[in-house]
């Protein structure tokens, strides 16, 4: 176990170091939810039968939870990085810990994350939206929320790992932009058709998100809806354990074995 | 693999040499713990590779195309990370210490991806030495490098074996083999076809005698005369006038080739002893496996 803490600091550290060294990804993923808050706050808030402060406010927990769904795109394309260019090789002919590795990527996204959503909190706050019940609540939806990147990173690692090419985990990734879609992230589900509905609130996201609405004080739990959203703080913890209860083992063994 | 029997003496380079497809990479990665073998074993630097995996892990260091160090981080970064992850006390003396042998302390804090081909390759080797390894496994380290670059892997490596260290080395540069490798293993769908040092193996090829008479008319006679000295088949080139022939005897010099054939009342216009390259070696041994 202090082999893993060890092995897994070191591993974090080089992490954060390749951010540190090549700041224009960071930037860009932090420049994308923020113009997305702006874009459809303003332009899908003019239109919507909502208020446009109130869609606002509707909106930024839609989109604090969109952009950690994109945990893995980047958690995909970092690990296919490093199969490709023969850097996930050289770690493991190295008598470090198998699980090392993978987690100390995890564990560094998490962290890259959560120094992102300074920025964003306070463009949301600029145009409106506001932590409407108590401060531990508040801190209590940040958790969840990078409890659900933690969950997110882990399947992109998986994925990452398996197809071991950046061209694949490019395209891949950019599938997962429809992920929010088909969720309440940016519309409420309830005016769905029935099917439509129960596929978009038993999509991961849409627990998530309405954890954080209601944890901000943001918008109250929708009426009549599918079990994880009807319950959704734990709605999201069974999501995130479940994800990180299948995804992390399954990550971890394909780093280990590699290829065969 | 079908079996592939590989003996290396420590302190020594093993040169694994073998067409294109032969199973070189894959007993690479199959020593190195990459790929787990469906069956057999082997021990490498006395622990088995199936139940003892960290132990071999603990013993060698891979470099090659297929083992890099990470190009957004910079040399020094590299290095220390690599220092870290092997324990070593004082990673950042260690890395400055290897950035100086390798030559690229000036280049240090540049990410690796800015590196040129060479300076690259003796990063990669750099990582590998963060601690002496019992085994180093070199996958084609020198492919693409300029001759200084190359040199510098090559004095590493030599310096490496001084100190005790065993090298595994695969190349497709049969000179690098030369003047490297104490053993070679010819490798050949997925087992070992051949060992011996580089002089044992073209031994086994012989010398290439080429002689060039005068006159169409002498060339039977002199086919008699080569036979005679060489105990190979002749082989005639008609439009130059040329017969050569293979010898295994190391007694053929030119002198004495000349001699008898001038006594044999056979005028000469040219004549030639080669002896094999390992290129030549290569060929054979290849063509014969696969017929």
């Amino acid at each position: 176990m202090s082999m893993l803490a060890y092995d897994g600091t070191a591993m974090l550290g080089r992490q954060l170091r390749r951010v540190r060294n090549n700041p224009g990804l960071l930037i860009l993923t932090q420049t994308m939810p923020i113009t997305m808050l702006l874009f459809f706050g303003y332009v899908f808030g003019s239109a919507l039968a909502m208020p446009g402060e109130e869609y606002r406010s509707f909106l930024v927990p839609g989109l604090l939870v969109a952009t950690a769904a994109n945990g893995i795109m980047t958690g995909m394309f970092q690990a296919a990085q490093d199969v490709h260019r023969g850097v996930t090789d050289r770690l493991r002919t190295l008598p470090i810990s198998r699980a090392a590795v993978p987690l100390g990527q995890s564990v560094a996204d998490v962290l890259v994350t959560a120094a992102g959503l300074v920025p964003f909190l306070l463009v949301g706050l600029a145009v409106g939206w506001r932590v409407e019940g108590s401060a531990l609540r508040a801190a209590g939806a940040l958790a969840l929320l990078l409890l659900f990147r933690f969950a997110t990173t882990w399947i992109g690692i998986f994925l990452g790992l398996l197809t071991g090419s950046e061209e694949a985990a490019g395209q891949l990734g950019g599938a997962t932009f429809v992920l929010p879609l088909l969720s309440n992230a940016y519309i409420p589900a309830e005016g769905l058709p029935g099917w439509l509905r129960a596929l978009a609130e038993w999509n991961p996201i849409s627990a998530v998100t309405t954890a954080l609405r209601d944890l901000f004080g943001n918008a109250p739990v929708p009426e009549g809806a599918a079990w994880p959203v009807a319950h959704p703080i734990a709605g999201s913890l069974i999501w995130c354990a479940l994800l990180i209860a299948v995804f992390a083992p399954l990550a971890v063994r394909r780093y280990a074995r590699g290829e065969d | 693999m079908r079996g592939l029997d590989l003996a290396v003496a420590p302190g020594t380079v093993c040169g694994i040499l073998g067409p294109n497809g032969a199973g070189k990479t894959t007993a690479v990665r199959l020593l190195t713990t990459l790929l787990r073998p469906d069956a057999g074993s082997a021990r490498v630097a006395g622990h088995d590779l199936v139940r003892e995996p960290e132990a071999v892990r603990r013993a060698i260091a891979v470099t090659g195309q297929h083992a890099s160090v990470d190009g957004d981080l910079t040399g020094r970064q590299n290095l220390r990370l690599f220092a870290r992850l092997h324990r070593v006390r004082g990673p950042a003396e260690r890395a400055a210490e290897l950035l100086d042998r390798f030559g690229l302390t000036e280049a240090a804090d540049r990410a690796a991806s800015t590196y040129s081909g060479g300076m690259r390759r003796r990063l990669d080797l750099a990582a590998s030495l963060i601690r002496r390894p019992e085994i180093l496994f070199l996958d084609e380290p020198t492919t693409g490098l300029d001759p200084a670059s190359r040199n510098i892997v090559w004095e590493a490596v030599r310096d490496l074996t001084a100190d005790g260290t065993t090298v595994l080395l695969t190349t497709q540069y049969l000179e690098e083999v030369d003047r490297l490798a104490h053993d070679i293993a010819l490798v050949d769908k997925g087992r070992v076809a051949h060992t011996g040092s580089p002089a044992q193996l073209k031994a086994l090829i012989g010398a290439h005698v080429e002689i060039v008479v005068t006159d169409a008319d002498l060339l039977v006679k002199a086919a008699g005369v080569l036979d005679q000295l060489t105990g190979g088949e002749p082989s005639f080139d008609h439009d130059r006038n040329a017969i050569g022939a293979i010898t295994r005897d190391s007694t053929l010099t030119l002198p004495r080739l000349v001699r008898e054939l001038d006594a044999a009342g056979v005028p000469l216009l040219d004549a030639s002893i080669r002896p094999p390259t390992l290129d030549d070696v290569f060929l054979r041994l290849t063509k014969e496996l696969a017929t």
